[in-house]
């Protein structure tokens, strides 16, 4: 096991090991790069997974302390849990489901192409789709995402079967098995999906992508890792010339470690990193490092999402086989007489009986609720996610009042949904509805936004250092060394599920970043 | 402060899918905290919001014992189990036990939204549905992974619909 000193500058240290950080660690080690990977959460293993939804939860889960505000449903429903992220080596890659679809042209171009949305704060990312294509293959290439690199599909379960039958008579032309980061044949040291039905608890079989059993063993491999796990970082430090130096982090028995670094990358995910960033701040900085334009916190995205879950007359077994089995990307397209901007996927989802009874409904009871526990057997179900817009106001910031296990502020994320998302919302469960009812559903019932899978836009991406904390490298605007390398990037948030985009922009990363080492421009 | 004293009993059906589950038909539920009384109220107010015509009593057994190993630990929570029930005795005019059923479903209309009915309706969610017995009787196969999956188990069994061409769903390598 390689350790580096705590004193050694020479080293990268990266926040988190999750898509972003795990990705981004694998990538500079190979190129010789001595990185330390601090990790919050214990390091578990496919074996260490277990099949049962809420073990699995309080196994991998990030369950420290969070407020809410905003008018948002997750405020009522989840006050204390806006995310569902993961704390664990791996990051929430271990909880993913694996889509994997790159972004269309146009949503890099989201303000030119919707034009001015009022009351959102759309902007160009800094990066085309042609620039990002050779790193969205070599993603693609590295996580093994079906239907890329002649890798076959896989095969659709019963609940897939269902939305394909659905999506036939409503003439959606783009419904299959999706493009997911699971293995449908062997590849990579790894096997092939068992169909366990357990995706979201962690892949026993590691057919699915995750960095815990691949960026992050590789990255060991070479020698050049130092993974420290149970290390949770509470600030990053810098000098009188506002350069970063190091890293303040409580360790597993809560004694707090500083650890110098050349280059200090956050990947905490877009709760955590504008969080860590904010709990930063400093006499030089005093709303936060790389916050001189303000929008540390801001423009939270978590996509517009609702999930329709249909009864039918005879069995389906959804919870059977892939959680996202397929998808429905017709609706994806940029198409403004639906009366929205942007567009959304339709993608198969299930849950188990305990987190169907959790999340159905949330706080409902008596008999519609019971009718539909009655009938689990019979159901298919859907998970609706498309773009949503950014908004200043939507942020996260540091509470005043609530503190976490090492005494420091938690986050509050607000969120008000744009008119634009409700009407995307609006537009998405009548189709979803149309698709099971066109094949014989009984019953059908819109459930809301789950705590957010997908979290987005804190450090936004711009050229101008006024409009955005970061430039199209990731590198904060105001300190050379500081690097975002996660979801929190994001100018806009896109119709597609982000960790395809995350990795690409990673390994993307990782060239700047060892370009400017070896340029001693950092 | 063991002021409980009660014990909740019952018999499972022969016909039930959970008999086999069970080592016996019989099942017994002591009570650390609450009293038989209580127990009882909040086991029917169980029933009152997750109505199952079938699901048997044991399952919603599982919602006492939770709550009544929370009041254990927690005299708060005792103090808010005992008020609570009295509050829907209360509300039914008599005892919510005994009372009709359309009186227990006002006697919990009344009460929608004290801390009572929040804390014993969100322990519903996963005292009844998160239990082997639940499992089986809603037809959740629980943990597939011992199993080998669905992959050789019914993952695509569904034959009711045409089945889609292998360009959208390939076969299984
Ligand atoms: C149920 C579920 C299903 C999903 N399905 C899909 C899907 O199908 N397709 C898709 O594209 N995306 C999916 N996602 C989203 C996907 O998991 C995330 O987009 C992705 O993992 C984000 O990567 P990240 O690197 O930003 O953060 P994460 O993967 O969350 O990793 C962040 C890591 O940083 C650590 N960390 C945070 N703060 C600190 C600190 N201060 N010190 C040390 N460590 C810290 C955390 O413990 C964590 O391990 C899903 C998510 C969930 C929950
Ligand atoms: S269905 Fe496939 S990908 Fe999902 S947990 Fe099972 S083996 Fe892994």
């Amino acid at each position: 096991m390689t350790r580096f000193d705590l004193n050694d500058d020479s080293v990268v240290v990266i926040v988190g090991s999750g898509a972003g950080g795990g990705t981004l660690a694998n990538e500079l080690t190979q190129k010789g790069v001595k990185v330390v990977l601090l990790e919050a959460g214990k390091r578990q293993s496919s074996a260490a997974f277990v099949n049962d939804e809420w073990a699995s939860f309080g196994q991998l889960a990030w369950l420290d302390k969070r407020t809410t505000s905003g008018s948002w449903q997750v405020a009522k429903d989840f006050p204390n849990l806006p995310a569902w992220v993961c704390k664990t080596v791996g990051g929430t890659t271990t909880h993913w489901a694996g889509a994997s679809l790159r972004f269309q042209e146009h949503e890099f171009r989201a303000r030119s192409t919707y034009g001015g949305v009022q009351g959102a704060n759309l902007l160009d990312w800094p990066l085309t789709l042609a620039e990002m294509e050779p790193f969205y293959a070599r993603a693609e290439s590295k996580m093994g995402v079906t239907r890329t690199n002649g890798i076959p599909g896989l095969p659709g379960n019963n609940n897939f079967k269902v939305m394909y039958a659905g999506a036939q008579k409503l003439g959606y032309k783009e419904c299959h098995t999706g493009r997911m980061a699971i293995n449908s044949r062997p590849r990579d040291g790894r096997t092939s999906c068992l169909q366990l039905g357990f995706c979201f608890q962690g892949c026993k079989s590691g057919a699915k992508w995750s960095t815990l059993y691949t960026e992050i063993p590789k990255a060991e491999a070479t020698g050049k890792l130092d993974l420290r796990t149970e290390s949770h970082v509470l600030s990053i430090e810098h000098n009188g010339a506002g350069k970063v130096t190091g890293v303040v982090y409580a360790d597993a028995g809560g004694a707090h470690q500083l650890q110098k670094a050349r280059v200090v990358a956050v990947a905490g995910n877009s709760i955590e990193t504008p969080r860590l960033l904010l709990n930063s701040s400093s006499s030089t900085f005093p709303d936060g490092l790389a916050n001189s334009s303000g929008m540390v916190g801001r423009n939270y995205m978590r996509h517009m999402t609702g999930s329709v879950y249909a009864i039918f007359e005879k069995p389906v077994h959804m919870y059977r086989g892939t959680t996202m089995a397929g998808i429905v990307m017709d609706e994806a397209r940029f198409e403004p007489k639906r009366g929205f901007a942007g567009g959304y996927e339709m993608e198969t989802i299930s849950l188990g009986l305990p987190f169907f009874a959790a999340f159905l409904k949330p706080g409902a009871w008596g008999t519609d609720f019971t009718h539909f526990m009655d009938n689990y057997t019979r159901i298919a179900g859907m998970w609706l996610v498309g773009e949503d817009m950014p908004r200043d106001t939507n942020r996260v910031t540091l509470s005043a009042d609530v503190k976490d296990q090492y005494g420091l502020p938690v986050p509050n994320v607000h969120y008000d949904d744009h008119p634009n998302d409700v009407a995307m919302r609006g537009h998405a469960f009548r189709q979803g509805e149309r698709l099971y009812q066109a094949v014989g559903a009984t019953k059908t019932m819109r459930t809301p936004p789950y705590p957010s899978t997908h979290n987005l836009g804190t450090c936004r991406m711009s050229d101008d250092p006024k409009l955005g904390v970061v430039n199209k490298h990731g590198q904060t605007h105001d300190i050379a060394n500081l690097f975002v390398s996660d979801g929190s990037q994001f100018t806009t948030s896109a119709a597609e599920n982000p960790t395809m985009t995350i990795v690409t922009l990673a390994i993307r990363q990782s060239e700047y970043i060892a370009e400017a080492m070896s340029k001693q421009e950092v | 402060m063991l002021q409980g004293t009660g014990v909740l009993m019952g018999t499972l059906a022969a016909s039930s899918v959970l008999a086999n589950l069970a080592p016996s038909r019989a099942w017994a539920l002591p009570l650390h905290a609450l009293s038989q009384a209580e127990g009882e109220t909040i086991l029917q107010f169980g029933r009152v919001l997750y109505p199952h015509k079938t699901l048997p009593t044991a399952v919603y057994a599982l919602l006492v014992k939770d709550l009544d190993a929370e009041a254990a630990r927690d005299a708060s929570v005792a103090t808010l189990l005992r008020e609570g029930s009295a509050s829907l005795d209360a509300a039914s005019g008599g005892k919510f036990t005994s009372a009709s059923s359309a009186k227990r479903l006002a006697a919990v209309k009344h009460i929608e939204g004290t801390p009572y009915f929040s804390k014993v309706r969100s322990t519903c969610i996963t005292s009844l549905y998160n239990n082997e017995m639940a499992f089986a009787h809603f037809g959740y196969e629980g943990p597939s992974w011992p199993k080998g999956g669905y992959l050789h188990r019914g993952f695509d069994d569904l034959t009711w619909l045409p089945k889609p061409p292998a360009s959208a769903s390939p076969p299984a390598g």
